[in-house]
């Protein structure tokens, strides 16, 4: 302590530290004993972790600390334990038919709360956080199933995808009528009309429903069946209901005449494991459409 | 000394402020350091607390040994719930997330009810502080009621203040160091069953005790116990009263909070001045000069577990535990004079007495009566709501991705999960129903439905149950953009329901 800051406050007879503002004095209170040893204990834990724990920056790494402890393996070591603790459960899963997961609650819920995440991360950015679906990715909470809405349906169409190369996936695509000059404008508006009077929605004054229909006879039925119903063989949509897939006002359906629709759903098979896939089923299944 | 302190007037604080320092560091430290040799801590004075007999000591060891009693046994009183629930009377039950008091459950979600208990204990303890001040500090707070203990087992091993004190001048002997490891071994077993006693609430407790007999207790538990053994050493044995001191707010707070009419442990000046020997006054008294009827013996202060002389007049380091009464009331019936020297009192009394005016105590004072109010308005809400709260509930929450559905047939759906409460002890089953829509049909989603038709959910004893639910609004009204709708839940047994509020949206 330097000479000048044995200075003593008058009133208190405490020293000051010399410093002076606006002609206030900062008091030396002295700390307490307990104070100034814990603060010593503390610098010499700091010590102590500086050897045991990672510490000090390096040009390339760091120090790595006797217990070689990590975040990055102790992530690792996390995940690890999860994994054992699911082991039992998973392997179940893997095992178990669709029939039997939807039999066993236990398993049904562990199933379900596999899906909700597998969802998030592989299914949700096409088809909605909550399978809402949007225009050309089907809302999967409906009753209305491009592929078909069982169990097992719906686990196919997830496992092998729909247009994606797979063998064993789903095929089918709606043709270009228009660009492949197979339909005049002529005909794809009448058609357009009268697709949109199969589920009773009105139609523009004028058109020609009589050609309309000889178009959808001629070209469509096929694949849409006579009466519009749609065929789960070719993933053809029901025409007659009120879900729309890609939208009902005429514009869209000239569109999708016009240049073709064939929207693609990825094949998971061997992207995702077993007991996911199966997960995934049961979760898509539970939106509240699976069909019996 | 403190004669002296009192003639300081606070009017001419430059004059008298070095005075008035050293007689407050004297009172605190014992000596004063020169000024240029100002050390970087304050020391710390030991206090040796003499034994003492009376009322208010006999009052501290039965609060000892009732308080200790509860907190020691607590874990080991048995409560039959049934086969479905914990047989432990007192158990936070933290793995499954239930507080168990008696009769009575909280589950997390409840956890108001500590909110409340927390007002409760505060208003109490103001209460207990326009009463009469302290006495929390005196008589039942932890603090003390350990330090109590501690300081019992040290006169038991290094004998009372003289002999302790004279020991300790002393060169230290073998015998010393072997008596200071006793009391630090006993202290060191207390603190230890101390916190063996806490980890003991957070597990059926005698199970607990084999597992940590044998070695298989969690790691955590230990750790806990580890803990909780050093803080009872450390906070009772060794830091005592610099605690109450240092650490504690709630002196300052008290002192914030009381009043001229609450009772505190008063020394009577009125009974006379100056101090001096029983001889000394008579020969005062003769010659009709004024005398007090302290004979300066200073058996207060040696008592006093903080080191107050209570002579100074009200100080932050009493508690008000009363020891100081108890030994002035012994040497004042050894002296043959009225006992009550040192007494729960109030200076107010003291100046009215001065004053020839008889002394009174108002209980009923707007603070004590507001503070009582509390109380009773706090108290009589969480008992009304304890008493008539559901043990079932129902919680909804409405999908948030699709907002709605539209089915092939037009139809409009909402998804929703709800969450099933079931508190009782027992497996119940509900239905679900919906008000609000013209024509809905409800659907569990996954849930086979019962031979007649319904679709019950069953919920486990003291679980919950999330299930998917689907509503259809197959009316074919213009639907709104959005319909309040009530949820619902019924027992099917006893008829008992809940019902929880959400919306129905369209597009």
């Amino acid at each position: 302590m330097a000479e000048e800051h044995k200075e003593i406050d008058a009133l208190t007879g405490t020293a000051t530290t010399g410093h002076e503002w606006d002609g206030l004095r900062e008091l030396n209170t002295p700390l307490p004993r307990w104070w100034l040893w814990l603060f010593y204990i503390t610098i010499v834990w700091s010590v102590g972790y500086w050897i045991v724990y990672p510490a000090w920056p390096l040009l390339t790494s760091s120090t790595q600390g006797v217990f070689g402890w990590h975040t990055r393996s102790a992530v690792v070591e996390d995940l690890d334990s999860l994994k054992r603790q699911r082991g039992p459960m998973m392997e179940k899963l893997t095992t178990a038919s669709l029939a039997e997961i939807a039999a066993d609650q236990q398993l049904l819920d562990f199933a379900r709360a596999q899906g909700r995440v597998a969802f998030a991360d592989n299914c949700a950015p096409c088809h909605g956080a909550g399978g809402g679906g949007s225009k050309g990715y089907p809302n999967l909470n409906d009753d209305d199933w491009l592929w078909g809405g069982k169990l097992a349906d719906i686990e196919q169409t997830i496992r092998h995808g729909a247009r994606a190369g797979d063998e064993k996936g789903r095929q089918g695509n709606m043709p270009a009528f228009g660009r492949d000059n197979i339909l005049k404008p002529g005909e794809i508006s009448a058609v357009a009309d009268y697709v949109r009077s199969l589920s009773g929605l009105p139609v523009e004054p004028g058109a020609d429903l009589a050609l309309g229909k000889k178009v959808f006879a001629d070209n469509c039925a096929a694949c849409h069946g006579a009466e519009g119903k749609g065929n789960r063989e070719f993933g053809s949509p029901n025409l007659t209901d009120k879900i729309w897939f890609y939208g009902p006002d005429k514009t869209t359906i000239v569109q999708g005449i016009q240049n073709g629709r064939g929207g693609v759903m990825p094949a998971w098979n061997g992207r995702l494991s077993e007991p996911i896939i199966k997960a995934l089923t049961v979760y898509v299944y539970s939106f509240g459409g699976g069909e019996k | 000394m403190t004669a002296q302190a009192r003639m300081i007037s606070l009017d001419q604080p430059a004059a008298n402020a070095r005075a008035l320092t050293h007689l407050v560091a004297e009172a605190e430290v014992g000596e004063v350091p020169p000024d240029d040799d100002i050390p970087l801590y304050a020391p710390r004075r030991n206090i040796y607390p003499q034994s003492v007999h009376g009322r208010f000591r006999t009052i501290k060891w039965a609060v000892l040994v009732i308080t200790l009693a509860i907190y020691y046994l607590l874990p080991f009183v048995r409560w039959d719930r049934g086969p479905n629930a914990p047989s432990q009377a007192v158990l936070i039950d933290f793995p499954n997330r239930r507080f168990y008091f008696f009769f009575i459950e909280i589950w997390p979600q409840e956890v108001y009810y500590l909110t409340g208990l927390l007002i409760l204990a505060a208003i109490v303890l103001f209460l207990m502080n326009a009463v009469a001040g302290r006495i929390w500090c005196g008589y039942l707070c932890p603090q003390t009621v350990w330090t109590d203990l501690f300081f019992a087992i040290e006169r038991l091993v290094e004998g009372d203040r003289r002999e302790h004190m004279q020991r300790d001048a002393r060169k230290w002997t073998a015998g010393t160091y072997a008596r200071k490891g006793v009391k630090h071994f006993l202290w060191l077993m207390v603190a230890w069953w101390t916190g063996g006693a806490w980890v003991l609430y957070f597990a059926d407790a005698p199970t607990l005790v084999k597992d940590l007999a044998t070695g298989q207790a969690p790691l955590i538990a230990y750790a806990w116990i580890g803990i909780l053994t050093l803080t009872t050493y450390l906070l009772a044995g060794h830091m005592r009263e610099q605690v109450c001191l240092y650490m504690c707010p709630w002196p300052r707070i008290q002192a914030a909070l009381t009043d001229e009419f609450a009772l505190n442990v008063t020394y009577r000046y009125d009974r006379g001045e100056p101090r001096c020997s029983a001889k000394k006054a008579e020969q005062l008294r003769v010659q009709k000069q004024p005398a007090g009827d302290c004979v300066d013996c200073l058996q207060c202060v040696h008592v006093c577990p903080t080191g107050v002389d209570i002579r100074g007049g009200a100080n932050l380091g009493c508690i008000q535990c009363g020891l100081c009464i108890d030994a002035c009331d012994t040497v004042m019936r050894k002296l043959g004079r009225a006992t009550g020297l040192i007494a729960y009192d109030t200076d107010l009394n003291i100046k009215r007495r001065i004053e020839g005016k008889p002394a009174f105590y108002k209980l009923v004072r707007t603070r004590t009566a507001l503070y009582a109010a509390i109380i009773a308005i706090v108290g009589g809400i969480m008992i009304y709501t304890l008493a008539t709260r559901d043990s079932e509930g129902i919680s909804v929450i409405h999908d948030r991705n699709p907002m709605y559905v539209r089915l092939s047939d037009g139809a409009l759906r909402n998804g929703y999960t709800i969450r099933i409460v079931n508190k009782q002890l027992k497996y119940r089953d509900f239905i679900v129903s919906v008000d609000g829509l013209p024509s809905t049909l409800v659907d569990f989603v996954g849930l086979p439905p019962r031979a007649d038709g319904r679709q019950l959910v069953s919920v486990g004893p003291d679980q919950t149950k999330e299930v998917r639910v689907v509503v259809t609004d197959y009316s074919n009204t213009a639907p709104a953009p959005s319909t309040s709708i009530l949820f619902r839940l019924i027992d099917i047994d006893s008829g008992e329901i809940a019902e929880m509020r959400d919306h129905f949206f369209g597009p």
